[in-house]
């Protein structure tokens, strides 16, 4: 057997630097100069996980973005970590995507890129931490889906056993490939590109896809980018949590001896 | 009618906590729509807990039991839960924010063509340009900056709810309502099926812990946990910890605090050894009183506390702990 895997993937801010973020007073419209960005870490144990299967089961892995024409460069670093082909779709008419158009528009990508077994997916990114764009996309492409997995085992073209994060365990799951999965970081560690990779990366091909992609197998352009994104941002604000914070000082005794004084006096114990 | 529906969620027989909380916000939105709450029950012989649904506010609850539907199987609780959306039409949808509301909320809402914010903190309506509009408040930047998101257009308005963010309402002995018992049409549903479900024994619960003792990174060069685990057992506190304190496998992921991991509201909640990012003080700021105690005078820590001390951890806590013993 063999499995045709697809990992849709995405460009996001390094998380690290989210500090750095601000206002402009002006527009209300979040900064973000000189944040630099990184393959979302989740969609790294994704193309990770494809790959471990390739090895495993023989097949191909392809890659899959929607973003701006930077978002390039996470497909290339995923073709370096050792995916076969990468495919972006980059079109001016995506932009203002909610996840709902999102997972619209990956669909028709993968649709125009052929047939999967797997599709897999990071859980969450870590800029807009929804989560929403696994399970869509399994119904735009009205096949099921698993998210948090944290562990896929494969037992033949048909069927994948899933382990699926719950609060206190797991879920052991049956599913039907093709099937969406989504991934948590416990999954696996991820490789990092290495210069052999690097170099095998330049000689792979990258498919650009635009709107006309999509329309090709049916999605309208009332489905795509702002046009089809219900949901609107209204406002973007500092996060409201500052204290007025009493502190107290002296030797390690006479602070523990004041601080359990006030702990009492403001009912805390 | 404008109405909102709460899609509950229950285990061990028991309903969890977030569907409490959503059903006291639900109510509070209800009222200002002038509309109903509904409710969505999922599972096998769940009655008494459709009951308990009406006492918290629901007016209507539509009871699904099965026994296929005794574990999560989301093919069904999905058609399931979409059928009976389509069905009414409410205005407002709220699921909890739980591993399986997660997963069953995006889908619904790619099924209706409709709207979904994640893990919001707050829900409240706005007339905007003389519509109703459910704003919903959410985290974004890892909690550095909260995101006002509304669904202009359309129908209905979709939120999955961060548990244990808002209030849990009291349980009112004389309210009636109706249960609506639905006997669900169970086709090829299983394309993903729940074979089992395994629990990985979780001891106590972070959730209704009075006291929490949360450690972070700055206790790797105090010596290590052991000083949380100290002052949690003075004081009869929970154990918990940043991201960091995860990473080292101080604490399960259980246990970590903050916009990945869980929120509480403790009554005291104790900070050691954590600088303050944002994306970990998120999941505590709801805390009655905050102490924070870290080496390093700047630390952001010290905004979000209302008892600060500065000094070093492998002194003053042995102190607190031997202090809080008298």
């Amino acid at each position: 057997m063999s499995l045709n895997i697809i990992v849709c993937i995405k460009q996001v801010p390094d998380p690290e630097h989210f500090d750095k973020i601000s206002i402009d007073p002006g527009t209300g419209s979040i900064q973000r100069e000189g944040i630099p960005s990184i393959t979302n870490p989740l969609d790294r144990n994704a193309i990770e996980e494809a790959l471990r299967k390739k090895e495993e089961f023989g097949g191909t892995v392809t890659v899959l973005t929607m973003g701006p024409p930077q978002a390039k460069k996470s497909i290339e670093d995923a073709l370096a970590m050792g995916a076969d082909v990468g495919a972006i779709l980059c079109d001016g008419a995506f932009a203002g995507a909610d996840t709902l158009s999102t997972a619209c528009v990956l669909s028709g990508g993968i649709r125009s890129l052929g047939d999967f077994d797997l599709i897999l997916c990071g859980s969450e990114t870590v800029d807009g931490a929804t989560g929403h764009v696994a399970a869509q996309l399994a119904e735009f492409l009205n096949i099921p889906h698993v998210t948090f997995a944290r562990r896929i085992n494969v037992i033949n073209e048909e069927t994948a056993i899933v382990e699926r994060s719950i609060e206190n365990g797991y879920l052991r799951v049956e599913v039907k490939l093709p099937a969406v999965i989504s991934v948590l970081k416990s999954i696996n560690k991820y490789r990092l590109p290495t210069v052999m990779g690097i170099m095998e990366a330049a000689g792979k091909e990258i498919v650009e896809l635009g709107h006309s992609a999509c329309e090709l197998v049916g999605i309208t352009g009332d489905e795509i980018g702002l046009k089809g994104s219900p949901t609107r941002v209204l406002e973007v604000f500092e996060s409201p949590q500052r204290r007025n914070v009493e502190m107290i000082g002296g030797k390690p005794e006479e602070i523990a001896r004041r601080l359990v004084r006030r702990l009492y006096e403001l009912e805390a114990l | 009618m404008k109405n909102v529906v709460v899609l509950v969620e229950q285990g061990d027989n028991r309903l969890m906590d977030v569907s409490l909380e959503m059903l006291q916000k639900a109510t509070k939105l209800a009222a200002v729509l002038g509309g109903n709450v509904s409710a969505i029950l999922i599972g096998n012989q769940c009655k008494d807990l459709a009951e308990e649904l009406i006492l918290y506010g629901a007016s209507k609850v539509f009871l699904i039991e099965d026994s296929r539907l005794q574990l999560y199987q989301s093919g069904p609780y999905i058609r399931i839960t979409a059928d009976i959306i389509s069905d009414i039409s409410p205005e407002i949808v709220l699921i909890g924010g739980t591993s399986i509301g997660m997963d069953i909320a995006p889908r619904v809402a790619a099924m209706l063509r409709t709207g979904l914010t994640s893990h919001c903190v707050d829900l409240y309506i706005e007339k905007i340009e003389g519509k109703d509009q459910l704003v919903h408040i959410v985290p974004g930047w890892k909690g550095n900056m909260m995101i006002k998101i509304i669904c202009p257009e359309r129908r209905p308005q979709m939120a999955t709810v961060r548990p244990g963010v808002m209030e849990k309402g009291k349980p009112d002995y004389s309210r009636r309502g109706e249960i609506v018992s639905i006997s669900p049409e169970i086709r090829d549903d299983f394309k993903a099926k729940t074979l089992e479900m395994v629990c990985e024994g979780e001891e106590r619960s972070l959730d209704d812990a009075d006291i929490v003792v949360s450690g972070g990174y700055g206790l790797y060069s105090a010596g290590g946990f052991e000083l949380v685990e100290g002052l949690a057992d003075a004081i009869n506190g929970e154990v918990a910890g940043t991201r960091p304190a995860f990473d080292q496998g101080w604490i399960p992921e259980s246990r970590m605090i903050g916009q990945s991991g869980k929120t509480v509201k403790p009554k005291l909640f104790v900070s050691i050894g954590a600088s303050g990012a944002m994306h970990y003080t998120t999941g505590f700021s709801k805390s009655k009183v905050v102490v924070g105690i870290d080496k390093n005078p700047k630390a952001s820590i010290f905004n979000v506390s209302d008892l600060g001390v500065v000094g070093d951890l492998e002194k003053i806590v042995p102190c607190l702990i031997e202090e809080l013993k008298k």
